[in-house]
């Protein structure tokens, strides 16, 4: 508003007079327009996950009641988790890829750190390579996939057909990246806490 | 003449533009060049206070429905929720709280000032008509927002209000059914109460479409009520009117923060951080400061549907002010006799809102009915009589005379054309 | 506004009036009341002094602590605080425990989780992002254990409690920006339990409070000097006991209370500047109208 009055208002010679004017409309303008960024920010802030989304609980998982083979679903923060009892066959087919195969040769292990090759043993849980713990959510556009299906024996993504192995790698596009691995450790042997 | 030019654009893009919309035209015409009288004073900012005060309301309701759950078992909850988790929630929720009561404040004022100058009058009766439909329409939404976060206050309020209905006979208790969806307030009666306190903002943001419209093609009364004569009476929206009503807005915005932050709890109610209970009425029930003078009218008359009638003609009088006043003088200033019974009246309103905190009990009802009867006088008895026998002072013949024959100093060239002439 | 003004003080007659007849308003209401807060409920509380009363206010942390422990040993074991997450004590603003503080505490309640994959509700032990348990499991189970009163939830009550100010404090409030209505009653009351006066007695199962509107309260009296140790040789009075947790209480009603107070400050500084600069713009744009 000041910087608008300016130019409508000064179009005399810049004396002195003019010069102080044009510093008290240019203080006005710019005292106003921080104010208005200012009063933006809670009303950008407050889409942010807020307090009791942060602090939502971890969920836990009891393996006992997971068959050999059997992929169990959970739902940790909102999203799917799967945890898979994988059987000696899973895991060996996992253990045979090549690093140099994979479309993605991270880990997307959260317990791991990021630059971590994406081995078998990064991706099945620590000292307990049966068990497979993935997000359960396509790494392309978000859809579930669904498991035992498609030709690497893991998962198969019915909304664009991308398709993981079975340590939840990534095999086939359009998906750029292997299914994520969530924090999560044992409570006990056959107990584990997600988040 | 920048000021009262009509709107050419340069460059060729937007040139195009223009003559397919004049959209840019009309706002430079409407709020740039836009003539404003040159006398207005401070309380004429109150429109431009208004305005931004629809707008916050509107932009924090929005954030707060991304939070908040309208269900009764829910809904308290929820508020609560956003003031305790929700990133910078108790900011946006105390600014919509209290930015209510700042809404009706800067309203009222306005009102009083288009009382007093006579803003109502000729050519400007639609203008008015249209400012008492927004008003009837704020008070419908802040009663309904008032509902939403459930305590004991919100839902005593709506069985209170909705209950109004129930005076008219034969068909008055279905239509309190009907207004509720059940037997009770209950979780019907708060979802329509939710959905209709969304909509209604938007249709006074219409309302006030129609009333900026209207203002403009009657232009603006000034203190003196002399409409402008010649360009010198006048000065130009921008940057004259801008500044001055920015000024105006940002003096309001510290009155309103000294709420907002110290004390955001001063205009509600304790009994509200109680969550509602259907079977425990708390022992004094008010509704919002604005509604008192309403309020104590109603329990003034002895009837039920005398009350509720007298409440709601209250309101509707304003409507017919500008028939009412039969002065050949627009302004009060003017006017001395209206001054007097202006204030009087002024001072009635208030002493109403007094009484709507107290008990309906003893003494405050005699004066309920006192100020009552004389809120009504004054439109139906004092202002048709004032005219005719009321002996106004002499009116400047323009509002250049007016401002100028104040300040004693010679007659010169003026107006808009000012800032160019200055050297 | 000065022509207003200027024009409201050229005619004395019509402020005679004005004066007159806000007089009789002021005179008619005032003189007939007949009801008062006093007669319908109990003795207007004593204003005390808060930490986090004002412009400045904020709350004491020491205090919020030793409060917080008042209500975990005494009033929880009746009142629940169902918007109290265990992660709260360990926010910015609050007691400000450290998170591991909070965990422990957290950790010695059992919560109701479930259902199982066998469909069953179990218990575990409490995390931070748990809200804190209510003593009872409903209204009905709380009625029924307190002789039909409802021990009413401690989230809002701090904010939910008030006394009548009357003409002219509810004005003079706004300046000095008194707002501690809710902690000065609940002060008071846990202060108020005394001996009735002479000729009332009080109803079966109830006790006489000074402050209680009605003032037969059916909370017993609720606390006593040394029930709760301090650790911070903080003396183990009744009335130090109920400012701690009156101070806890507003706390858990207003846990943002700091945060807006400075907000504010910033806020207020900033709109002053701001109107003042604006003031002066409006000048030197006025300035060419006005030497005309």
């Amino acid at each position: 508003m000041g910087v608008r009055g300016k130019e409508t208002l000064v179009a005399s010679t810049g004396t002195a007079e003019t010069t102080r004017r044009d510093f008290l409309y240019i203080a006005t303008g710019a005292m106003g327009a921080v104010g208005a960024a200012a009063m933006v920010w809670p009303f950008i802030s407050q889409l942010q996950p807020d307090a009791s989304v942060l602090a939502m609980s971890s969920t836990e998982v009891d393996l006992g009641q997971i068959q050999e083979g059997q992929i169990v679903t959970v739902k940790w923060r909102g999203k799917p988790v799967f945890v898979w009892n994988r059987t000696a066959k899973d895991i060996e087919e996992a253990r045979a890829v090549q690093l140099g195969q994979l479309l993605d040769p991270v880990a997307r292990n959260a317990n791991l750190p990021a630059d971590a090759p994406a081995t078998d043993a990064n991706r099945a849980a620590k000292d307990q390579e049966k068990w497979l713990v993935v997000i359960g959510i396509c790494t392309h556009l978000g859809c579930v996939p669904i498991g035992h299906m498609g030709e690497y024996d893991g998962w198969f993504c019915p909304c664009h057909g991308s398709e993981y192995d079975s340590a939840g790698r990534v095999r086939r596009g359009p998906a750029p990246e292997n299914l994520a691995i969530p924090p999560y450790h044992f409570v006990s042997d056959t107990k584990i806490s997600i988040g | 003449m920048s000021g009262h030019a009509t709107f050419e654009p340069k460059n060729p893009a937007l040139k195009w533009f223009e003559s397919r919309l004049p959209l840019v035209g009309l706002i430079h015409s409407s709020f740039v060049a836009y003539p404003t009288p040159r006398n207005l004073n401070y309380w004429w900012t109150f429109g431009g206070i208004l305005s931004l005060m629809l707008a916050c309301q509107i932009v924090s309701g929005v954030v707060l429905v991304m939070h908040y759950t309208p269900h009764v078992t829910l809904a308290f909850d929820s508020v609560e929720h956003i003031m305790r988790d929700v990133s910078y929630g108790w900011l946006i929720r105390y600014i919509h709280s209290n930015g209510a009561s700042m809404f009706f404040i800067a309203v009222y004022i306005h009102m009083f000032r288009g009382l007093y100058y006579g803003s109502y009058k000729a050519p400007r009766e639609v203008l008015w008509i249209l400012g008492c439909i927004i008003y009837l329409l704020m008070m419908a939404t802040a009663f309904m927002g008032y509902v939403l976060p459930w305590g004991q206050m919100s839902f005593w309020g709506a069985t209170v209000i909705t209950n109004l209905f129930s005076a008219f006979p034969v068909v008055g208790p279905t239509i309190v059914e009907w207004l509720w969806g059940g037997f009770a307030v209950d979780n019907p009666t708060l979802n329509r109460f939710f959905s209709l306190h969304y909509l209604l903002p938007f249709m006074i943001a219409g309302v006030v479409v129609l009333h900026i419209w209207a203002l403009h093609v009657v232009g603006q009364n000034n203190p003196t009520g002399v409409d402008p004569k010649t360009p010198k009476d006048t000065v130009a929206f921008t940057p004259y009117a801008t500044i001055k009503d920015s000024l105006g807005m940002v003096v309001f915005l510290i009155f309103f923060a000294w709420f907002l932050f110290y004390i955001p709890n001063y205009l509600g109610h304790a009994d509200n951080y109680i969550p509602a209970n259907p079977l425990v009425t708390p022992a004094h029930i008010v509704p919002e400061w604005y509604y008192l003078p309403f309020y104590a009218m109603l329990r003034a008359i002895p009837s039920k549907l005398g009350g509720v009638l007298t409440m709601f003609s209250a309101i509707i009088v304003l409507f017919f002010v500008p028939w009412l006043d039969t002065s050949k003088v627009r302004s009060g200033v003017y006017r001395p006799l209206f001054k007097q019974f202006f204030w009087i009246w002024v001072a009635v309103c208030i002493g109403l809102g007094w009484l709507g905190s107290k008990p309906a009990e003893g003494g405050y009802i005699v004066a309920g009915r006192i100020l009552t009867f004389w809120y009504f006088a004054h439109f139906l008895i004092i202002l048709p009589l004032l005219g005719l026998f009321e002996k106004p002072k002499a009116v400047p013949a323009s509002i250049t005379e007016a401002v100028l024959g104040k300040k004693g100093s010679a007659p010169a060239s003026v107006g808009a054309q000012a800032p160019q002439t200055k050297g | 506004m000065n022509k207003l003004m200027s024009s409201l003080s050229s005619l004395p007659l019509r402020r005679g009036l004005i004066g007159a007849a806000l007089a009789g308003v002021l005179v008619l209401a005032g003189g007939l009341a007949p009801a008062s807060a006093q007669e319908h409920g109990g003795t207007k509380p004593h204003r005390e002094s808060w930490s986090f009363a004002g412009p400045f206010g904020k709350y004491d942390r020491a205090q919020l602590q030793r409060g917080f422990q008042v209500f975990k040993e005494v009033c929880s074991s009746c009142h629940s605080a169902h918007l109290l997450a265990f992660r709260n004590l360990a926010q910015p603003g609050g007691p400000q425990f450290s998170e591991e503080q909070a965990k422990v505490v957290a950790e010695g309640y059992q919560i109701q989780d479930g259902p199982n994959d066998a469909g069953d509700m179990f218990d575990r032990p409490g995390r931070l992002s748990d809200h804190w348990p209510s003593p009872f499991p409903n209204e009905q189970a709380a009625r029924a254990s307190n002789g039909g009163a409802y021990p009413p939830d401690f989230s809002t009550l701090a904010k939910a409690r008030t006394y009548e100010v009357g003409f002219p404090g509810f004005l003079i409030d706004i300046f000095t920006q008194y707002q501690e209505q809710g902690p000065d009653y609940i002060h008071a009351l846990l202060n108020g339990y005394v001996d009735p006066p002479e000729g009332v007695t009080v109803p079966e199962g109830a006790h006489y409070n000074a402050y209680f509107p009605g003032h037969a309260i059916k909370m017993p009296q609720p606390i006593s000097a040394d029930q709760v140790t301090y650790t911070d040789g903080t003396p183990q009075t009744v009335d130090q006991y109920s400012r701690d947790v009156t101070a806890f209480m507003m706390w858990v009603a207003e846990p943002h209370l700091e945060a807006r107070k400075r907000i504010g400050f910033q806020v207020m500084i900033f709109l002053i500047i701001f109107a003042g600069l604006l003031y002066f713009t409006k000048k030197k744009v006025w300035k060419a109208v006005h030497d005309h």
